[in-house]
């Protein structure tokens, strides 16, 4: 047994990944923590699958190597390419393991796995388990750390959350502070390695296709404690979700042309196939910021939603509904269950676009490492492979191959240590406890007139009008001052429970502190970004501008102002060489 | 206009060990509302039916699209995911609780850690040689394979164990859902490498046994597993399983 110890924050794809390919590796001991169970990680969300280049299909031509590359076209080449291509490389490596981890994917007649279309691609690319994949994949990974559980290499710390880095006063990481959620109380996780793997912010815009605790808080804690985060402004709005009162309801793309869905409305009394018409080479299976753009166009701007209200079809009723229950079941019933009384088996679907994905996240180098010296990202919280937009089905494999790169890279690291953590001074340890502790104490203390979810609702709003589709200089800087605003209504939160036991309203109110400063990232990263990009649609500079902003933003907080301050760094590009999207034609 | 007003009983409870007590809100109703967007409510304005000030209800939820498992209560007597329960369809006032099989956190929130644990007993998992690239895994016929996913969508929520009249706390049977994973690993053709050690996990105390048959567990679970004829089939194969292991047998892997 070692007394080496890394600490993963996150039990999501990316967290379970990292920890069992550090599991593997040996002569460490892993603690694992998640704000839930490890099982209800937003990871079970995805539905549609995981992309790898198995070319099984007989349809000659794909490779890893087209894979990579309907990767970096699909993101407008924002990504540093030699990551973008190992993580394709390695992709059918990794649904052979998901396979050999159980994993129910469809098969073929033959009995092999079956594989679909996506977005941004015109070959059978994406394998996939009925319309509920993440989980699948998730279930696998969970049931393959249970069993290094059982092992004692690692422990789970399932109910605990990410205060804070300990990072020693050589600006190294040692580890993290954790709080646990029923308790509270506050533990010091000494570690050489830290791996974060806390994903994705969607609830930064309120309503979205996200979980509720995809906060970003833990990528933006880190953030305030001097980590560069990198492409904040880069949101992915998925086209197809269902507006609810709670949330927003993710409908796979792999029901939009995957599996033959339409997408249309009524324009002078006829079905219009709006998509199909305008791309005739990719049609439905357009990237998600261009039929996002499309959709919103049509309702927003031509008020041609159904209705006249915010909504088009997304159209399987044509489909043989055997088939969709086996291929889509997943999505099938969620629409059946929160819709209430509507079969898509039979009538369209009705939907509207949705905050759903960020491609931006901490920024690392190619081994996963931020610039904070042991303390690595992996998954939605990094910000490596997706450039401009995500195709889909390119999350999974991404989350998975981020921790596949992090876990070994971090027993590297500890290897190439001179000092580890056993010759930091205890104090340094006992220093950040303390000061989380009484942080936690002024928390439970707030007496002011202001409700943190009410703060929030208002941040969502604000966000989801100004940061996601179109984005215009006036509104961006509006936003900023909005969020400033809620800043400083922050300090006179009420603290409306003051229980010591299970108490959700501190623990969010901490969190929402750190989301108000990353929307900051987001919204003046937008700001800056003079040019049309993927997601970053600008009308008042509608084109991709290579000479100037063929660059990562890279955003930290500077302590003095209280504020994002910027650099930008040369995109990778020794691959592919950036061309124009168009996705009317064949590549 | 006056707003129109959802009524809410819930079951509150301040700690594992302080005594549960009833709480009514009164929640400015919309349309399509589910319980969480009910429950949210309070959180903004977390104000009790008689005007009082009090803590904000507690409770359990993350994907608010039934895949996570998370928010399993008692509504209106039925144990089953709040994020999908629209209150369109439910008999007002609501009545919402606390599963009881598991112990209570506080208010809404339970530990179903057992559940876990159990998961852990029964071998819940496929044993790999490893990570690296071993090319393709085993195929598996599309027919199987449907069945299998059924059992794979098993969320671990917990509801069949709070429906089931035999899991309580003076028994220690597992419970439904653990069962059926089992028939699950069984399923997969390497998982079948290693039948024997989950079907004897299941031959223990609190295994199989248990099982009293009254079959609640199928008509409450959320993802419709067939977890009775999950059940019944492990009967089958644990009988197999120890003739094979009283006599011996070529087949006793």
């Amino acid at each position: 047994m070692s007394d080496r110890n890394i600490v993963i924050v996150g039990g999501g794809l990316a967290g379970l990944m990292a920890t069992i390919k550090a599991a593997e590796a040996g002569g460490v001991h892993i603690d694992l923590l998640s704000i839930v169970p490890v099982k209800r990680s937003h990871s079970v969300c995805a539905q549609g699958g995981i992309n790898g280049a198995v070319n099984t299909k007989g349809e000659g031509g794909d490779s890893p190597w087209e894979h990579f590359d309907d990767t970096v076209y699909g993101g407008d080449f924002l990504a540093n390419q030699p990551p973008v291509k190992a993580m394709c490389d390695a992709a059918p490596g990794i649904i052979h393991m998901l396979d050999r981890m159980g994993v129910m994917f469809n098969r073929t007649e033959e009995g092999l796995l079956d594989f679909r279309r996506f977005g941004g691609t015109q070959y059978h690319r994406t394998a996939y388990a009925g319309a509920t994949t993440g989980q699948q994949l998730l279930y696998a990974l969970d049931e393959q750390v249970r069993r290094y559980e059982v092992q004692g290499l690692v422990t789970k710390y399932e109910g605990w959350e990410f205060i804070s880095a300990i990072i020693d006063d050589d600006s190294v990481g040692r580890g993290i502070l954790g709080q646990n959620v029923k308790s509270h109380e506050i533990k010091a996780f000494k570690a050489d390695a830290t791996i974060f793997a806390s994903g994705g912010p969607g609830i930064i815009f309120g309503k979205s296709t996200n979980s509720v605790i995809n906060t970003g808080s833990a990528a933006a804690a880190l953030y305030l404690q001097g980590a560069v985060y990198a492409n904040g402004e880069f949101i992915q709005i998925h086209p197809t979700a269902i507006p609810g009162d709670d949330k927003l309801r993710l409908m796979s793309e792999s029901a939009r042309g995957g599996e033959g869905g339409r997408v249309w409305t009524y324009k002078d009394g006829e079905p219009w196939y709006f998509l199909e018409e305008k791309y005739p080479a990719y049609g439905n299976l357009v990237p998600r910021d261009i039929a996002t753009r499309e959709i919103f166009d049509i309702c927003v701007n031509q008020k041609l939603g159904i209705n006249g209200e915010n909504m088009v079809y997304l159209d399987l009723s044509h489909k043989d509904p055997k088939e969709l229950d086996v291929k889509l079941g997943g999505i099938i019933e969620i629409y059946e269950k929160f819709v209430g009384g509507e079969d898509p088996r039979k009538v369209p679907m009705k939907i509207f676009p949705a905050v759903h994905y960020s491609m931006g996240g901490l920024w690392v180098d190619y081994d996963q490492m931020t610039n904070i010296p042991g303390i690595f990202a992996a998954g939605e919280c990094d910000y490596t492979q997706h450039g401009a937009n995500r195709l889909g089905a390119n999350s999974l494999l991404s989350s998975i191959y981020g921790g596949m790169v992090a876990g070994p890279n971090a027993i590297k690291y500890i290897d190439g240590l001179e000092k580890t953590v056993e010759d930091v001074p205890s104090d340094v340890f006992d220093r950040h406890l303390k000061e989380e502790e009484a942080r936690f104490e002024e928390l439970l203390n707030m007496r002011g007139d202001e409700n943190a979810y009410q703060i929030h609702k208002e941040l969502g709003e604000w966000m989801t009008a100004n940061v996601t589709v179109v984005r215009e200089n006036e509104k961006l800087l509006k936003t900023d001052k909005k969020i400033e605003e809620l800043l400083e209504r922050w300090e006179h939160i009420n603290m409306d429970d003051t229980s010591r036991w299970n108490n959700s309203g501190v623990m969010f109110t901490r969190q929402l502190k750190n989301m108000l400063h990353l929307a900051r990232v987001m919204t003046l990263g937008a700001y800056n970004r003079n040019e049309s990009r993927g997601a970053h649609y600008k009308p008042e500079f509608p084109e991709r501008n290579d000479e100037e902003w063929l660059k990562t933003t890279k955003a930290s907080f500077d302590v003095s102002t209280q504020s994002p301050k910027f650099e930008y760094e040369d995109v990778d590009v020794s691959l592919i060489e950036p061309r124009k999207r168009d996705y009317s034609k064949k590549k | 206009m006056a707003e129109e007003k959802l009524t809410m009983i819930i079951t509150r409870q301040d700690s594992p060990d302080s005594p549960p007590y009833e709480e009514t809100f009164k929640i400015n109703y919309r349309k399509n509302m589910n319980i969480i967007s009910a429950l949210m409510e309070t959180q903004k304005n977390p104000v009790n039916a008689e005007g009082k000030h009090v803590a904000p209800i507690q409770w359990e939820s993350n994907c608010l699209e039934e895949v996570c498992g998370a928010c399993s209560m008692v509504i209106n007597d039925v144990p089953r995911q709040a994020c999908s329960t629209l209150v369109d369809t439910l008999e007002t006032p609501i009545r919402v609780a606390p599963m009881s099989t598991f112990p209570v956190v506080r208010d809404l929130v339970v530990d179903r850690s057992r559940m876990f644990d159990s998961l852990k007993k029964v071998k819940a998992w496929i044993p790999i040689d490893g990570t690296h690239d071993l090319g393709p895994g085993p195929r598996m016929p599309e027919k199987k394979r449907q069945w299998a996913y059924e059992l794979s969508k098993c969320m671990t929520c917990g509801v069949c164990l709070e429906a089931c009249p035999n899991v309580n706390s003076k028994s220690d049977f597992i419970g439904p859902a653990p069962l059926s994973q089992v028939r699950l690993f069984n399923s997969h053709p390497t998982g079948e490498m290693h039948k024997s050690e989950r079907l004897e996990a299941l031959m223990e105390d609190g295994g199989i046994s248990g099982c009293g048959n009254s079959q609640n567990c199928v008509q409450v679970c959320p993802k419709g597993i067939p977890l009775t004829t999950s059940i019944a089939a492990l009967n089958r194969d644990t009988n197999i399983q120890s003739f094979k292991n009283f006599f011996g047998s070529d087949h006793a892997y």
